[in-house]
C-alpha cells in the first residue's frame, strides 16, 4: 500500500515543478505547544507571545509551532523535527516536555532551548515560568469579601506544586479576611475538559460554594458560575465574555515581553542558559481588570497587587503553619524559600481535605 | 432509478487488491482540492506527507519507533478479532505492562542490579499484560460478560492507578513532586540499534512478533482453530474446537503483547514512568489490525503507513505551516476511503431500474 503511494505522489510531483522554499537568512524560532491554539487558554497565551514576538521582530525572525503534541514519547521527535528544520532557538510550552528537550539539547549544543515550568536546566536549557501565587493571593482577598457562605469553591488540575502552591496562598489571603473561610476542593485530574470542569462546578456550589476559582483551563465553570447567579475566576486568559456579570479578574498569561528579550538575547548572540521565575514585577503574568465587585474591595485588591508588585507583600510570609498545625521551617529569611514554594506539597493549616498522594 | 449495494456471491479478489489503491488515489485527489482551497501547493504538501518522511534516515528511524507499538498491540488484537473475541481494552494492558516492568525498573534504582533487569522488565510486563486481559476474557467465558464493555473499562482503571503509583509511592524523590518517577537507569532501559538516533530493540522483537504470528495463523493447527472459530463457530463446534478456550487463548496472547509494547515504550524512547505514556496506542491499533486486514503482514505495512502520515504531518505543520486538524482530516479521509473501497469487496454496486418501462416512457 505505501509503495503505491509512493508511486503515485511521485508521480504528481514529476508532472509539476518543485522548487524548494528558499531558506532566508532569519534566525528560525520554534515552538511546541501543548493544545490546539483555541481561542483561550494556556497553549492560546504562549501563542499570544509567539505573535507579539512576531510583531516586534518579525523582520529578523521567522518562527514555526507543532501543535497539540502529547507529552509522551512522541513530544522528543516533534522537538526534534524542529531543530532538524533549522530552528535555532525553541521553546517547549509544557512540563511535560521536560525530559525530551534535555535529550534533544544534548544532542544537539549549538541549538539554545527554553523549556516553561520545569526544573531540569543545561548549558543550552533555560527554565521560564511565573509566580502565579501571587495572582492567587489577591484572588483569595476579593474572595474572601465576596463570598457570603463564607465557602469557596477551588476546581484543582492535577496536585503538583504550582496548583498546591496556589492554592494555599488563595487561603492564607483569604483566612487575613475571614479566619473561619472554609475551601472546597474538587481534583478534576485534567488541565482542559469543559465538561469535568463544568460538573466540579455544580458539584461545589451545591457544596455551599458562592465563589469559583479554577485551575483548569476552560471557562465552563464561569459559565456555571454565570448561570447560578455566583462569582468566579478566569484562569490563562481573559473569561470575562463567559460571564460579564461573574468575572471578579484572571490572572492573564503573558509571555510576549519574556520571548521578546530571549529572542533579542539570541540574537545579539547573548543568548545564556538562565532559570526564570518571573513574579508581577517581571510582568511574567497579569491581573484581568477588577469587576463586578465593590469598591472598597476592587480598591483592596488593586493595593495587594501593588504591595506584591513592589516587593512589599509575600503570600508565603513567615510563619507558615501546615495543615498538622505545625510551623513549616522558614528557609527564605522573612518568607518560605522559592525552593520550597516550586516544590510545595502540603496544605496549609484551614484547608479541610486531604493532598491527594499524600 | 436507484443505486444499491449488492452483496456478491464471493468475495472478489481483484477488488481486494485494487481497493488500497482506489482509496489512496481517491484521498489524494480529494486533499489536493483541499490542499488548494487552503492556498497551499498540493504537490509540495503531498511531498511533506509522504515522500520527505522517506527521504532521511532520521525520519524513516521515527517512523519505525511510532509503528512499533502500534504493530505489536495490532498483531495481538487480530488474533483476537479472527477469534471473535473483542478485545478492545489493549490501551489497558499496554498501560499494565508498563507499570509492572516499570516496579522492577524503580526497586532496584540505584542499585548495583546486571543484566538481567531488562528481560526481567519485559517478561513481567508480557504477564501483567495477559493476567489483566484475563479478566475481561474469563468474566465472558463464566459470566457471559461483555469483553467488549468489561475491557474498555480496565482502560480506565489502568489509567488511575498508573496515575496513582507516579503521584504517590513512586514518585522521584527529587522531582519536586510532578507526576513522574525517576528516570530508569541504563540497564533498565531498551538498547538502542544506531547511536545518536532513536531506533530501538523494539522495532526488532515487533518485527519477530510479526513473523510468528504469520507462522501461527499459517502454518499451525492453533492458527487454524482461531480462524475457524472465528470464521464458522458452528463448523468449529462440530469439529470439537474449544471457542472459550481460544477466547482465554487470545486474550491472554494479545494483553501479553499490548504489555511488552507498554514496557518497551516506557523503557525505550520515554525513559521513565509517566501519565501520558500512550497517546492512545491503544486505540489507534485498532485501526492498524482492521486497515492490515488481519493479517500480520497487512498489520506491518498498516503500522508503517500510519507512521508515515503521523510524522509527515507534522513535517508539513513545519514546513508548510499546514493546521495539525488538516492532518487530521486527512488521516480521516484516507482511513474513510480505505474501508469504503473495503466494502466493494464483497458489495457491489448496482443499478435498480423499479419501473423501467414507465421511466423509459417519459424520456
Amino acid at each position: 500500500m505505501r509503495k503505491s503511494v509512493l508511486a503515485l505522489a511521485a508521480g504528481l510531483l514529476l508532472a509539476g515543478s518543485v522548487s524548494a522554499a528558499s531558506a532566508a537568512d532569519k534566525l528560525k524560532v520554534g515552538f511546541i505547544y501543548l493544545g490546539p491554539i483555541g481561542d483561550l487558554g494556556w497553549t492560546y497565551q504562549h501563542d499570544l507571545g509567539r505573535q507579539a514576538l512576531v510583531k516586534e521582530l518579525g523582520d529578523k525572525i521567522e518562527t514555526t509551532y507543532l501543535e497539540n503534541v502529547p507529552e509522551g514519547p512522541d513530544a522528543e521527535r516533534a522537538i526534534e523535527q524542529l531543530v532538524r528544520a533549522g530552528n535555532k532557538l525553541i521553546f517547549t510550552t509544557s512540563f511535560g516536555y521536560m525530559d525530551p528537550t534535555l535529550k534533544v539539547a544534548k544532542k544537539y549544543p549549538n541549538v539554545h532551548f527554553e523549556h516553561s515550568t520545569g526544573y531540569k536546566r543545561d548549558k543550552n536549557m533555560s527554565t521560564y515560568s511565573a509566580k502565579w501565587y501571587q495572582g492567587r493571593y489577591i484572588q483569595g482577598l476579593i474572595a474572601a469579601k465576596m463570598s457570603k457562605s463564607g465557602v469557596l469553591g477551588y476546581i484543582g488540575s492535577f496536585p503538583i506544586p504550582e496548583v498546591v502552591s496556589g492554592i494555599n496562598a488563595t487561603i492564607l489571603a483569604a483566612q487575613t479576611i475571614n479566619p473561619n473561610i472554609k475551601v472546597k476542593i474538587i481534583w478534576a485530574n485534567t488541565w482542559f475538559d469543559p465538561g469535568k470542569e463544568a460538573d466540579a462546578a455544580k458539584a461545589l456550589i451545591d457544596q455551599g460554594a458562592d465563589v469559583i476559582m479554577q485551575h483548569t483551563d476552560s471557562p465552563a465553570a464561569m459559565q456555571i458560575a454565570s448561570e447560578r447567579g455566583k462569582f468566579a475566576f478566569g484562569q490563562d486568559s481573559e473569561m470575562i465574555k463567559f460571564g460579564p456579570k461573574t468575572q471578579l479578574t484572571s490572572i492573564l498569561d503573558t509571555w510576549g515581553p519574556y520571548y521578546i528579550e530571549r529572542v533579542k538575547a539570541e540574537l545579539a548572540g547573548t543568548w545564556k542558559s538562565e532559570d526564570t521565575w518571573g513574579g508581577l514585577d517581571s510582568h511574567m503574568f497579569a491581573m484581568a481588570p477588577y469587576t463586578n465587585m465593590p469598591d472598597d474591595v476592587k480598591k483592596l485588591a488593586e493595593d495587594a497587587q501593588a504591595a506584591i508588585t513592589a516587593g512589599k507583600l509575600h503570600p508565603f510570609k513567615c510563619p507558615v503553619i501546615g495543615q498538622d498545625g505545625k510551623e513549616v521551617e522558614c528557609k527564605g529569611g522573612a518568607n518560605l524559600a522559592d525552593g520550597q514554594i516550586l516544590g510545595m506539597n502540603f496544605y496549609v493549616k484551614g484547608i479541610d481535605d486531604k493532598l491527594p498522594g499524600k | 432509478m436507484q443505486l444499491v449495494l449488492e452483496k456478491r456471491a464471493e468475495r472478489s479478489n481483484t477488488i481486494a487488491l485494487v481497493s488500497p489503491l482506489i482509496a489512496i488515489g481517491l484521498t489524494i485527489v480529494t486533499m489536493t482540492i483541499l490542499f488548494a482551497i487552503l492556498g497551499k501547493n498540493p504537490l509540495l504538501a503531498l511531498h511533506a506527507y509522504f515522500i520527505a518522511p522517506l527521504t532521511d534516515s532520521y525520519s524513516l528511524q521515527e517512523i519505525a519507533v511510532k509503528a512499533t507499538p502500534l504493530v505489536m498491540i495490532a498483531i495481538g488484537l487480530s488474533l483476537c478479532y479472527l477469534a471473535n473475541a473483542w478485545n478492545i481494552g489493549a490501551e489497558g494492558q499496554f498501560l499494565i505492562g508498563a507499570v509492572a516492568g516499570s516496579w522492577i525498573a524503580v526497586k532496584t534504582q540505584g542499585t548495583d542490579a546486571g543484566a538481567w533487569v531488562l528481560p526481567a522488565m519485559f517478561v513481567l510486563a508480557a504477564a501483567a499484560g495477559a493476567l489483566y486481559a484475563l479478566i475481561p476474557a474469563i468474566c465472558k467465558v463464566k459470566f457471559g460478560a461483555s469483553e467488549i464493555l468489561t475491557s474498555l473499562m480496565l482502560v480506565y482503571v489502568a489509567d488511575l492507578f498508573l496515575d496513582y503509583l507516579v503521584r504517590g509511592p513512586w514518585r522521584d524523590p527529587q522531582g519536586f513532586n510532578f507526576p513522574t518517577t525517576a528516570e530508569f537507569d541504563p540497564v533498565a532501559t531498551v538498547p538502542l540499534l544506531i547511536e545518536g538516533g532513536r531506533l530501538h530493540l523494539g522495532s526488532i522483537i515487533a518485527l519477530l512478533v510479526v513473523a510468528a504470528a504469520a507462522i501461527l495463523l499459517g502454518r499451525t493447527i492453533k492458527g487454524f482453530e482461531i480462524r475457524v472459530v472465528g470464521a464458522a463457530p458452528r463448523a468449529a463446534r462440530f469439529g470439537g474446537f474449544n471457542a472459550n478456550q481460544l477466547i482465554i487463548l487470545t486474550f491472554a496472547v494479545s494483553g501479553a503483547l499490548a504489555g511488552l509494547a507498554g514496557i518497551i515504550e516506557v523503557a525505550g524512547p520515554v525513559g521513565h514512568l509517566q501519565p501520558g505514556i500512550s497517546p492512545g496506542y491503544g486505540f489507534t491499533a485498532i485501526i492498524v489490525a482492521f486497515l492490515g486486514r488481519l493479517n500480520p503482514l497487512g498489520i506491518l505495512i498498516a503500522g508503517l503507513f500510519l507512521a508515515l502520515t503521523f510524522i509527515g504531518g507534522e513535517q508539513a505543520q513545519i514546513a508548510m505551516k499546514i493546521p495539525l486538524d488538516v492532518t487530521k482530516v486527512f488521516q480521516g479521509i484516507l482511513l474513510f476511503y480505505v474501508l469504503a473501497c473495503d466494502s466493494l469487496i464483497l458489495y457491489r454496486f448496482k443499478l435498480v431500474f423499479p419501473n423501467r418501462q414507465v421511466a423509459s416512457g417519459t424520456h
